[in-house]
């Protein structure tokens, strides 16, 4: 904070504040002067509090949740016993029992719906972001932004609640008088991806595009206009501009923009259960709380070490893409 | 770069469907609130009775169920707003060693799924914790909630702070030394004044982030505790309380997006 | 900074109509969960005053139940369980069904009802310890009972119990060491449920348009989402495949159990619909996704107030059903309102109304001389122990065979919760 000039009295005269006092008071002398120069203390102080708060609320419950997985879960009260097992642990991770591999089929199929979402999320917000930064007029842009952010806002459930009114089929013909009409869709544009996949995808790049605009915006923003300008002078088309400058000078924003995108959609199964038929347990997430309440805790406990494992896999690569940068 | 027309042109058309499909499915559910029947069924843009938003405001479980939700994302605001702000100044101002993890871990609740923060800490706040002397347990009800809420919110408000912490000038800080002014005189005339705006809207943030949080409320609420989003997750699928859903669905939206711009223009503002 | 200020104050209003409305909640709130909201179905059958006696010229209902004095005494104000849907109705579906209001005011003990979908889910709820009892089936019944979440009562501080069927009383899935753990409630069976304009040529009898491709119901089939409809199925191939040799469909050997888990994948092929909320399968059949499926009357009864053109049926097979219990918690944090409640819901009227409400047989003998009643009674054989041979209640399935076998090992719950998440995903 630079140095105190303790031998110069001319400046504690000098009224810093508008008639407030200009000293500190007694007590908080005490502890400017113990602070001083102490950049360890200032750490310690001012970390301390959230951190020991992160480390035991959340790591803590974190560890507490891997070890868990370690006990078995007696057969007759089905709570968890002090019964030391692997078998909850092979249960969600071997892969070479067929039993398990329906388990990972499903883990995959998340994992892959998470990553189409990533990808559609982008295909989307890029253009978006594009014209909001750099074609835009300036006056409109902060309008457009908050624009894009505001669903955000507008509450999860709200959100796949609204989704549900959307794809609403309309009843088979054995319909009762008065029930079974349509959705929104169904009855203005005839036609809906009813419950189902296509609805859960959709819905969920629905939930997501403003945290895939709003890096990509601030990326774009970022970019200086005459780096642009200059390639054009070196002859080179939009087009080229785009892949070989602007692309590549996006990566850290568009990591950051999937780290939201494909971990928010790896764990979700409120909201696809919302717009789902009633025959498949889609998402991981779905599994993961029917086990629980089966009730397994243990064995909920091992299930949830994947997308756990997966998602800090996930925030170490983004991290290294320079994504943290861009949070 | 000079983009032509036509690619500019499609440019904008694409934004407008953008926000077209942004926005349409909230028109649809603040209509259904409106709506006579009782159904999601699409009823049209005629047929409108405002009979549902009287019997909201009169029913018990609703209101109690927004009251909880109140009282649960203010208290776990202020203490994300105190911790935020703790983390923000020491990750501002001090280099020190696992300044990255520290970065990592705050992060953490909000990047890892729900469903792993929502058992985890359930299964912690259940738990018998025997320490010889004594033992206790959390147990489930206002105050797991609120613990939990405050550490996933954390983050929110320490992002807003940090970041205006790191576009203000450090000449600042060093000008106010320079002039005399002890630390906690430079605190609270110099870094205090220039992060509260973003402080406020960090902890605007926080308390639309708490208000709105369903999966780990599920896992910590307990059984007698409500909040909104538990409420309408468990009534959304019921006929009869359907169409009290949409009015507490139209009356979050209604709340939560004049909040959240008015973070948004607390944040932007401030600069110095 | 004016933007601060305002923010500020906004912040602070909240705050001050935070702690003003703080209040509101002290004044009762009847349910937790379920909220008035008009009603759209009277459903319930024919009868809908079923079993109420008026004193004479009052026009008052005499709900026939004077509460144990001793315990009313020490009644704590409230009482918080787990119950299936439709056990505890406060009127907000159906204004002429309403058995907790007149509990409230007798007794004082403000009622909260959390709805369990399932066994399970009431399995869990009641180990977290926060519940004060339960309506348990006997597939919960004995996992309770073993891990000492529920405890034993005694007959004495229950006027109501000696009234019960004998047949309901002291069974293996509600009792323990010779000592009964709770009250029964009534049992029912889990029935076919069939759009009568889908089979207009021809009403089902067999659970067969379930399982077999073919039937006007192909692909779209009504499941109850729960490992116990594994029991269903083998109660299925007790029919179709005698030479599997299953005598009791919940105490399956592994050959017999791998059986009826590939006669449900197959199944899967004809479902449209696996449910757990009775609301779900009830808007379905309404919408007509649903053409047939297994069900409870009570969601019967709701869809065809709204309109829905089915019925039901027991089938020839038989049928899997209930027989379900209220039992104490251990933990309990009111005991004395949760011992009246178990009374009251066993007493002659109150009994009388859930089981036409639900559409089951009381477990309160006098319920069947009450006005109206004896009709009910009789199309839900309350009195005929016939109709219940071929009802199989549910049972937790231990490794211990339940039909006496000692030369096999049968498959446990916990693997029917396995292979049934398995089948799910």
């Amino acid at each position: 904070m630079g140095e105190r000039l303790e031998h110069a009295p001319l400046l504690t005269e000098v009224d810093l504040t508008d008639g407030r006092a200009s000293e500190p008071s007694r007590p908080l002398r005490g502890v400017n002067r113990a602070f001083h120069g102490r950049r360890g203390l200032g750490v310690v102080t001012t970390l301390g509090l959230p951190l020991s708060w992160m480390l035991f609320v959340y790591v803590g419950s974190l560890l507490l949740l891997v070890v868990s997985a370690f006990y078995a879960l007696d057969p007759i009260t089905q709570k968890p016993s002090s019964t030391f097992t692997l078998d909850n642990i092979e249960a969600a991770f071997n892969i070479f029992d067929p039993a398990v591999r329906d388990t990972i089929w499903v883990l995959a199929r998340t994992v892959g719906v998470a990553l189409l979402v990533t990808f559609c999320c982008f295909l989307i917000a890029l253009p978006v972001a594009f014209f909001i930064a750099k074609v835009a007029p300036r006056w409109v842009r902060r309008g457009l932004m908050v624009a894009m952010l505001m669903p955000l806002w507008a509450g999860y459930l709200v959100k796949g609640y609204a989704w549900r009114a959307m794809v609403a089929p309309s009843g088979g013909k054995f319909a009762a008088s008065g029930k079974g009409d349509g959705g929104f869709l169904d009855a203005t544009f005839g036609w809906t991806p009813g419950y189902g996949r296509v609805a859960i995808v959709i819905t969920l790049v629905y939930f997501w595009l403003p945290y895939m605009v709003l890096p990509i915006y601030a990326g774009l923003d970022r970019m200086s206009p005459s780096l642009l300008d200059a390639a054009g002078d070196l002859g080179a088309k939009p087009f080229r501009t785009f892949r070989s400058i602007i692309l590549p000078l996006l990566m850290p924003a568009i990591a950051a923009g999937s780290i939201f995108t494909f971990s928010l959609t790896l764990g979700d199964y409120i909201v696809p259960q919302m717009v789902n038929n009633g025959k498949e347990k889609f998402m991981f997430g779905t599994l993961i709380n029917s086990t629980l309440g089966a009730p397994n805790q243990p064995l909920a406990a091992a299930y949830t070490l994947w997308p756990l494992l997966i998602v800090v896999l996930y925030l170490l690569a983004m991290k290294r893409a320079g994504a943290f940068e861009n949070l | 770069m000079k983009l032509s027309l036509p690619a500019r042109a499609a440019l904008f058309g694409f934004t407008v469907l953008t926000l077209l499909f942004l926005y349409l499915p909230l028109l649809v559910v603040a209509r259904l609130s409106f709506n006579p029947a009782k159904s999601v069924s699409w009823p049209g843009w005629t047929g409108y009775t405002t009979d549902w938003w009287k019997l909201a405001w009169e029913a018990e479980g609703p209101r109690e169920a927004l009251l909880n939700s109140c009282k649960v994302a203010f208290v776990a605001m202020l203490i994300a707003m105190v911790l935020g702000t703790l983390a923000a100044m020491a990750m501002a101002r001090f280099q020190f060693f696992g300044k990255h993890a520290v970065s990592f871990l705050l992060v953490l609740p909000i990047a890892l799924p729900g469903i792993v923060t929502g058992i985890a800490l359930q299964n912690t706040f259940t738990r018998e914790f025997d320490l010889g002397f004594m033992s206790f347990k959390v147990g489930l009800g206002f105050h797991s909630l609120v613990i939990a809420h405050a550490t996933f919110c954390v983050v929110v408000a320490y992002n807003n702070v940090v970041a205006r912490l790191r576009r203000s000038s450090p000449n600042l800080l060093e000008a106010s030394a320079d002039l005399g002014a002890h630390g906690t005189q430079t605190f609270r005339y110099i870094t205090f004044p220039l992060m509260r705006s973003a402080l406020v809207a960090g902890g605007i943030l926080a308390f639309a982030l708490s208000f709105d949080e369903i999966v780990v409320t599920t896992f910590t609420a307990g059984s007698g505790f409500e909040t909104l989003p538990v409420w309408i997750y468990a009534n959304f699928s019921r006929p009869n309380n359907v169409p009290l859903v949409n009015v507490m669905a139209t009356f979050v939206m209604i709340v939560s997006i004049p909040l959240a711009w008015l973070a948004q223009r607390l944040s932007e503002g401030g600069d110095g | 900074m004016r933007k601060t200020r305002i923010a500020v104050a906004l912040m602070a209003s909240m705050a001050l109509v935070v702690a003003a409305c703080g209040d509101d909640e002290a004044t009762s709130s009847t349910e937790a969960v379920e909220t008035t909201a008009g009603s759209e179905t009277t459903a319930g059958g024919t009868d809908t005053t079923a079993g109420s006696e008026t004193t004479a010229g009052s026009g008052e209902t005499d709900y026939q139940w004077t509460p144990n004095p001793d315990i009313l005494a020490a009644a704590e104000g409230q009482v918080n369980f787990v119950a299936w849907a439709g056990y505890a109705e406060d009127g907000s579906t159906d204004p002429a069904y309403d058995w907790v209001t007149p509990f409230e005011q007798i007794t004082s003990c403000e009622v909260n009802v959390k709805n369990g979908s399932t066994s399970d889910e009431m399995v869990q709820l009641m180990q977290s310890g926060e519940y004060d009892g339960v309506s348990a089936s006997g597939d919960a019944t004995q996992r309770l009972m073993a891990g000492d979440e529920v405890v034993a009562i005694d007959p004495a501080e229950f006027p109501s119990y000696e009234n019960i069927f004998e047949g309901l009383k002291m069974q293996p899935w509600n009792s323990q060491d010779d000592q009964p753990y709770g009250i029964p409630h009534g049992r029912g069976a889990n029935l076919l449920v069939y759009n009568t304009e889908a089979f207009a040529d021809g009403a089902p009898d067999s659970w067969s348009v379930m399982f077999e491709p073919g039937s006007p119901a192909d692909g779209a089939v009504s499941v109850y989402d729960s490992p116990i409809y594994i029991a269903d199925a083998a109660l299925y191939l007790m029919a179709t495949q005698p030479d599997l040799g299953i005598t009791n469909p919940y105490a399956l050997d592994q050959a017999q159990f791998d059986a009826a888990i590939a006669l449900l994948e197959e199944q899967a092929a004809l479902t449209s619909q696996y449910w757990a909320l009775y609301t779900d399968q009830q808007a379905s059949l309404e919408n007509g996704d649903v053409l047939a499926g297994t069900t409870w009357q009570v969601i019967v009864n709701l869809a065809q107030a709204n309109g829905a053109k089915i019925d039901a049926v027991k089938p020839v097979e038989g049928a899997t059903g209930w027989s379900d219990t209220w039992m104490l918690s251990s933990k309990a944090a009111n005991p004395n309102c949760m011992k009246l409640w178990m009374d009251w819901i066993a007493s002659p009227w109150a009994n009388s109304q859930v089981a036409v409400w639900f559409g089951e047989a009381p477990s309160n003998a006098v319920s069947c001389t009450l006005d109206g009643m004896a009709e009910h009674c009789e199309t839900f054989h309350a009195e005929d122990e016939d109709y219940w041979t071929d009802v199989w209640y549910w049972t937790t399935a231990t490794e211990e065979c339940l039909d006496g076998r000692t030369d096999a090992t049968c498959v446990p719950y916990t693997e029917w919760v396995n292979a049934w998440n398995t089948l799910r995903s």
